[in-house]
């Protein structure tokens, strides 16, 4: 598998996908697995995949001796996995600029020189691929297609690729040139394209003109929250109801219409918060809007929320909104719901095609999103209903059954 | 001999319009009159109308003999008087054949049943007297909305002087037993018990037209010898169904209608009778008694209420209402009155059942809401508005036995004023044709009271507004002595809100 992100060190929702896809399929039993991010940190779980970080991957020869190597890379990887790829050099790279084990640096992060890294990972995979024995070829998103595509070319395996979305939910139309031709000849080259829901299914066969039939749509799953998690509360002397939006304050997740519902709230109802955690482009514009709307006494801004404070938000909320343009899965109203809060959500977002207890509108539709807001907080048992029911629900999504989805696809590849 | 007992129901609800939580304390208007004028034209034109002409025709060719039962919720007469005028007409004319009953249920298909016995009652009072001002008819025979039977609904009825109620043949309550006998009711016995056949029901109104039911085509020959191929004992067949089965749930060219008219000949070769419920009652003796200490209905594979309170938002909605039923019976506002029955239909909650598998898939077919929870959400605003209507004619800080008895006081001294009143006429009357000197003592007894009167009057004024010209009158005469120390309690309290 080429991914691009892993848990405990993510950005995004795609690490946290690309581990609880991992595990799941682990979880189903005989399957080997080596997980290629670019850039381990050490601390990353190895029990179920055995990771290779591309910047430990040697592409030009260096002769070094076990110990130095041990000294170097030691905590990420095996020192014989170096030697072994080291034996699979194909080229020689070293107008490259390599360090001193004969590897590219990679951030691993969305840097200015994405493309280039994009490109070196790629080179780092001919090697991983001509090293590791495989059966199926799986890449996370449109970073590591080029990646897929190189390991296909190398070893002659069926390349699976997953799509968590694509630059049409990103740019809200105004798609990427580049992303766009890395996008559709990742899925050209792909023996099959596993999408993250109907609605991403529905984009990549209309907006990149691929053949249905090789389209499968398997839905995300979230991992069962720990008890520590769990067992957060409300802060002491919380008096008002909070209704949270989070996630990064970007066009794709429709900030502007929770403003818009917030202000229609506010002005009926008197002890109601409303937060938007999280940062983006749009914040301030947000900012100025809530002013605008003149309900910033009771708006606030959290700033970028990461780890457990994601979660002592959510302890503390009443109403959870997601109210995505384009949301080609959106884990989070999982993981409200996980923690008990009432959610709603776009009809526009992957999930609302799994999910039966929240309250699905249309993210334009302000009024709905506002009625929506005002029952929750005004009935209890509308609160109550929406929390149990969905709390039962979310915990029947798990990553194991979206696993075995996966393995019946590559299944069907092997024994085509 | 058999008998088959034809009973058909036809409710409509009033439907919300979207209401919106802006409209709370704004807007007082909460029904969506083009929907429910939309829905019940359509279906008296492709059912009822058309349903009817058949009976009609049935009766006539069949010497009367083809006899039938209706169940017409209070709202749904409403909405048919004003949209379908004609179906008024037509029913009139079914009824003058003499050939159909029409049975007494809740006004407004309601749960009243279950939660407010004071509201049951006056609901089953109202429609009957809708259908005896219609129809020249006063039911005998009682049908629960949705045939919703309890032993406590069972006394209740009873204790109203209904010989018989109509309800459903849940598995739960009946077991080994068949529906096709005449029971009685556990907690009063002389209460008879007529129970759906509901395999035979639901053949007609259900399975009719579904090429994949194995019994496909059903003909009137077939389904009258499955009747006569019961047991011997077995002799009462009740056939309950909604009436839109009849060219709505299975459209006119299934042949739904032939099937019916066909019906009477094929009975008739085999000396099967169709009977009323009041028929059936009179001619059969129960055999056994029948105790269902929870509730039961005809809906849902379950056949308990679970379509209405299953969940949460479905029990929170009704308890909500009902907490409120004691302080709307004491108001007087006509609207506030039409509302509550309204707002009382059971329809408002079935929309809120979350039942996702295929038995609750029907609740979203009829649901004009997208979701439960939307139902729930609109539904809660209109009750919230509602309720604050309520509480502006009565705050909520006197309670209900402390205002009915404030009512009451001021209800009473009304009539007291008014005798006085009458009393002070006839004695002025007196006065002024008494020329004989007969009555000396009773002129200067008034004056020195007038005297004193008019002093504290003034001050009295400004908080009673709406009595004071009642009261003046009587003030100013000599006999108000009776009323005078009570008025001041009496109207102090209601002033302070």
């Amino acid at each position: 598998m080429f991914g691009w992100e892993f848990p405990p060190h993510i950005l995004g929702g795609l690490g946290t996908a690309s581990y609880g896809l991992t595990k799941g399929m682990w979880e189903n039993g005989d399957m080997d697995i080596t997980f290629v991010i670019p850039k381990p940190w050490g601390d990353e779980p190895k029990d179920f995949a055995k990771i290779i970080g591309a910047n430990s991957t040697p592409v030009a020869w260096r002769d070094v001796n076990w110990d130095y190597v041990q000294s170097r890379i030691g905590d990420v990887m095996d020192p014989q996995l170096y030697f072994n790829l080291r034996d699979h050099i194909y080229g020689d790279f070293n107008y490259m600029s390599t360090n001193d084990l004969g590897c590219i640096e990679f951030s691993g992060r969305y840097p200015e020189n994405l493309l280039e890294e994009i490109n070196n990972y790629s080179i780092v995979a001919g090697v991983i691929a001509r090293t590791v024995d495989c059966d199926v070829i799986h890449s996370h998103d449109w970073l590591t297609y080029p990646a897929g595509i190189h390991a296909k070319q190398v070893t002659g395996k069926p390349l699976v690729i997953h799509v968590h979305a694509t630059d049409f939910d990103r740019s809200r139309g105004n798609v990427n040139p580049t992303v766009f031709s890395i996008e559709k000849d990742g899925m050209n080259n792909a023996d099959h394209i596993i999408t993250v829901s109907n609605l991403t299914r529905r984009t990549v066969i209309e907006k990149y003109g691929i053949s249905p039939d090789k389209v499968t749509t398997v839905h995300n799953a979230v991992e069962p929250l720990n008890e520590e998690l769990l067992n957060l509360e409300a802060p002491p002397g919380k008096t008002s109801k909070v209704i949270t939006f989070l996630g990064r304050i970007t066009m794709q997740k429709g900030p502007e219409y929770f403003v818009e519902a917030a202000a229609q709230v506010l002005h009926k109802v008197n002890n109601a918060q409303f937060v938007m955690a999280g940062s983006g482009d749009m914040m301030d514009k947000m900012i100025r809007l809530a002013a605008k709307r003149d309900i910033a006494d009771r708006f606030h801004f959290t700033g970028f929320l990461k780890g457990k404070q994601v979660y002592e938000m959510l302890a503390a909320s009443d109403v959870y909104i997601m109210p995505s343009v384009s949301e080609p899965f959106g884990i989070s109203p999982l993981e409200a719901m996980q923690m008990g809060v009432p959610s709603i959500i776009s009809k526009q977002s992957g999930c609302a095609e799994i999910l039966d207890n929240v309250i699905k509108i249309d993210y334009w539709d302000t009024n709905a999103m506002a009625d929506a807001i005002y029952s929750i907080i005004k009935y209890p048992a509308m609160f109550n209903e929406l929390r149990e029911q969905g709390l039962a629900e979310v915990n029947q999504i798990t990553w194991d059954k979206a696993g075995a989805k996966v393995i019946n696809i590559y299944r069907n590849l092997i024994n085509r | 001999m058999k008998a088959i007992c034809f009973y058909f129901q036809i409710h409509q609800p009033f439907r919300l319009k979207h209401y919106r939580f802006f409209d709370i304390g704004n807007d007082h208007y909460y029904y969506d009159d083009f929907a429910d004028d939309d829905i019940i034209t359509r279906i008296a034109q492709r059912s009822y109308l058309p349903a009817n002409e058949m009976l009609l025709d049935m009766i006539k060719q069949n010497g009367k003999k083809f006899k039938v039962a209706f169940s017409i919720s209070g709202t749904a007469l409403e909405q048919l008087e004003q949209y379908v005028p004609e179906f008024i007409d037509s029913m009139k004319e079914l009824a003058a054949t003499g050939c159909v009953e029409f049975l007494s249920e809740t006004y407004a298909h309601s749960l009243s049943s279950l939660y407010d016995p004071d509201e049951f009652v006056a609901q089953v009072k109202a429609h009957d007297a809708k259908i005896f001002q219609l129809f020249g008819q006063k039911p005998k025979v009682f049908r629960n909305t949705e045939l919703i039977y309890d032993d406590d609904v069972a006394s209740m009825v009873y204790a109203m002087g209904f010989k018989a109620a109509i309800t459903a043949d849940a598995k739960h309550v009946l077991g080994w037993r068949s529906p096709n006998f005449l029971y009685s009711s556990a907690s009063a016995p002389k209460l008879k018990l007529l129970l759906k056949n509901g395999k035979l029901s639901d053949d007609i109104s259900f399975r009719f037209s579904n090429p994949e039911w194995a019994s496909y085509p059903l003909t009137a020959d077939k389904y009258i010898n499955w009747i006569n191929e019961l047991p011997q004992e077995e002799q009462l067949i009740n056939l309950f169904m909604n009436y839109d089965a009849f060219g709505e749930l299975q459209p006119r060219e299934s042949g739904i209608f032939e099937f019916m008219k066909a019906l009477p000949r094929f009975a008739a070769e085999h000396d099967i009778q169709f009977w009323t419920p009041s028929e059936v009652v009179s001619k059969f003796k129960p055999v056994a008694e029948l105790a269902v200490p929870y509730p039961m209905s005809w809906t849902d594979e379950a056949r308990d209420t679970s379509a209405w309170l299953g969940n949460t938002l479905q029990q929170e909605a009704v308890h909500k209402l009902y907490s409120i039923g004691e302080r709307v019976r004491l108001c007087t506002d006509r609207r506030i009155k039409q509302d509550w029955n309204y707002l009382q239909a059971s329809d408002h909650f079935f929309y809120m059942s979350t039942k996702h598998n295929d038995d609750g898939s029907v609740h979203s077919h009829y649901s004009p809401y997208d979701s439960p929870y939307t139902a729930f959400t609109n539904y809660m605003n209109v009750l919230s508005d509602f309720m604050t209507r309520v509480e502006e004619q009565y705050p909520t800080s006197i309670d209900n036995e402390e205002l009915n008895s404030l009512l009451l006081t001021i209800r009473n001294q009304e009539q007291e004023i008014e005798r006085l009143h009458r009393e002070v006429e006839m004695m002025r009357n007196n006065i002024v044709q008494d020329t004989t000197g007969d009555f000396p003592i009773d002129e200067p007894e008034p004056a020195p009271v007038q005297k004193e009167k008019p002093e504290p009057e003034p001050e009295k004024k400004p908080a009673p507004k709406k009595k004071a010209p009642a009261k003046k009158p009587a003030a100013k005469k000599a006999p108000a002595k009776k009323a005078e120390p009570k008025k001041p309690a009496a109207k102090k309290t209601p002033a302070k809100k």
